[in-house]
């Protein structure tokens, strides 16, 4: 917009002429602000352009009416005393000035929030450093005299948040939750974007408290990267519903993304207090967190499943953690695939 | 349309003719969508009639019976709307903030746009689904909603690829394929009652 930059021109004034057309770039040229008053050369919508010629014509009539009413009221002013033409004149005067005024605070304002400017330096990431981190979110590392590096972007983390609340929409349909006040869409970006925000800040308050030198950016970053875990854990079990399978998904590929976040924070933090203050928080909840999306949504499948097998396996059976001990190694296989096929079956006959 | 090109700004015709010539353009678009090549009309004259005319249809077709409240674990229309217009402004700014130099409003046109093959997916759903419900009516219609959804997926990326610095075109399309497939996915356990 122009009001950013005329400091700029002004500074260049003295630069000499052959810059002179360096203001009129600026607006176009690296500014990603939603301009929703100027549209830039790139989207030349036929309807857009009549609406703006139209509007163009119409100004520049109402223009050249307003010069011609100025000019009458003036001669008329010379003829008479004047006092009806002059109000008018001033009256619209001001109102042109407020206008005016008005519409410059508009944009300015608007030119200000509306910048998405701000966040464009935690989207640049290449492809293979998004893919990097990810897989660096699992390996925890034991170096922690020295605080290590946690990169501040803020694509990856959005998108794993995204990504989870794509499979719990498809975990929830799957075992048929019923939301009686709301809607399953609402649910799952409630929770995970609730989770993502509301845990981070939580534990930037404590990293506060505690003296630990991370940042709220760094922060989301950390907690971001460390769903992946739940991502991959969440895929499996809610396509493969055994709960022995859970319970080592949860131990190891939970474990070690928590350990991740913690051997980081760990780096962070000085003294033994604050370190296990802040750590042993952020591991509850990040397990928890993972137990709960599981088994919020499980329920349901597990009591369709236990009708399902029927006759076929005695009651004290019935409870699914027992089947694969219970059983003998060789039905182990079929076990599960038979789990999983009546997960399929459950499914088709629901639609 | 026998008679010469009227200016648009003429207030004594009647209306017919401009909202001719904004169908045609609808549906050359619509047609740029089902045949994508790599070409530059929805980009050049972008508009949101085409979007707002399939997320109504979709919208309107994905609705629950209002009397049905037991199982209310289905989209609404309202939820519809907002996922589809707050999906593609979330893209849209992504892409923007990767440092794609395409505008706010062209990008809303094509992830609109590209809507067209899950609504038409959705009509075939819905025609499968009078047959009864089974098995065999589950694979045909998972079938159709895959296919569908490669569809609108690939008709996205031809139009929005180019916009994208050539390295990032793989992080401004996974959104994409996520925002599609949140849609399949409404599409595919959709069950009227």
């Amino acid at each position: 917009m122009a009001t950013t930059a005329a400091p700029t021109g002004g500074a260049r004034n003295g630069a000499g002429p052959e810059w002179g057309g360096f203001e009129e770039n600026i607006q176009g040229g690296g500014s990603a602000v939603i301009d929703m008053e100027n549209m830039d050369d790139t989207s030349g919508s036929s309807f857009e352009d009549m609406g703006e010629l139209h509007q163009r014509l119409r100004e520049e009539e109402v223009d050249a009416d307003a010069d011609a009413d100025a000019a009458a009221a003036e001669e008329e002013d010379g003829e008479f005393l004047g006092m009806k033409g002059f109000k008018g004149q001033l009256s619209r005067q001001v109102a042109d000035q407020m206008w005016q005024a008005g519409k410059r605070q508009a944009s300015r304002a608007f030119s200000l929030y509306a910048n998405i400017d701000i966040l464009r330096p935690y989207f640049d990431v290449e492809p293979a450093q998004v893919r990097s981190r990810l897989l660096e979110s699992m390996i925890p590392i034991k170096m922690v005299n020295f605080p290590q590096k946690i990169a501040g972007e803020l694509y990856g983390p959005l998108m794993l948040v995204f990504t989870l609340v794509a499979i719990l929409l498809h975990g929830m349909k799957t075992s048929d939750t019923i939301i009686r006040e709301g809607t399953l869409m609402g649910t799952a970006i409630g929770t995970c974007f609730g989770y993502w925000l509301g845990v981070s800040s939580f534990i930037y308050f404590l990293a506060y408290l505690c003296n630990a030198q991370i940042t709220m950016l760094q922060m989301l970053a950390l907690l971001g990267y460390g769903l992946f875990g739940h991502c991959i854990v969440l895929f499996i079990t809610y396509n493969i519903h055994l709960h022995a399978l859970f319970y080592l998904f949860w131990l190891l590929v939970g474990g070690l993304s928590t350990m991740r976040m913690v051997a980081v924070l760990v780096s962070r933090t000085v003294g033994p207090t604050q370190r296990l203050l802040l750590c042993g928080t952020l591991a509850a909840l990040h397990m928890l967190f993972l137990l709960y999306l599981h088994f919020a949504y499980h329920k349901v499948v597990e009591g369709i499943l236990d009708t399902l097998e029927g006759p076929n396996i005695p009651p004290i059976q019935r409870v699914p953690r027992d089947i694969p001990a219970m059983l003998p190694a060789a039905r182990l296989p079929t076990t599960i695939l038979n789990a999983t096929a009546k997960a399929i079956a459950v499914t088709l006959q629901s639609h | 349309m026998a008679e010469a090109e009227e200016s648009p700004g003429d207030p004594g015709t009647a209306s017919p003719r401009p909202l001719m010539r904004d169908l045609k353009a609808v549906g050359k678009k619509f047609m740029h969508v089902l045949y994508p090549r790599k070409s530059n009309t929805l980009l050049r004259d972008w508009d949101l009639w085409g979007p707002l005319i399939l997320c109504v249809t979709l919208a309107l077709m994905l609705q629950r019976d209002p009397a049905d409240s037991e199982k209310d674990g289905g989209p609404h229309f309202a939820e519809v709307f907002v996922i589809v217009w707050f999906g593609a402004v979330t893209i849209t700014l992504n892409s923007k903030l990767l440092g794609g130099n395409i505008s706010f409003f062209q990008s809303l046109c094509v992830l609109g746009y590209c809507i067209l093959p899950l609504t038409v997916a959705m009509l075939i759903c819905r025609l499968v689904l009078l047959a009864g419900p089974g098995p065999v009516n589950f694979m045909v219609r998972l079938f159709v909603v895959i296919v569908m959804f490669a569809w609108s997926i690939v008709a996205s990326t031809a139009f929005l690829a180019d916009s994208q610095p050539p390295n990032r075109r793989a992080l401004a399309v996974y959104p994409v394929f996520l925002f599609y497939f949140v849609i399949s996915w409404m599409i595919l356990t959709f069950t009227p009652q």
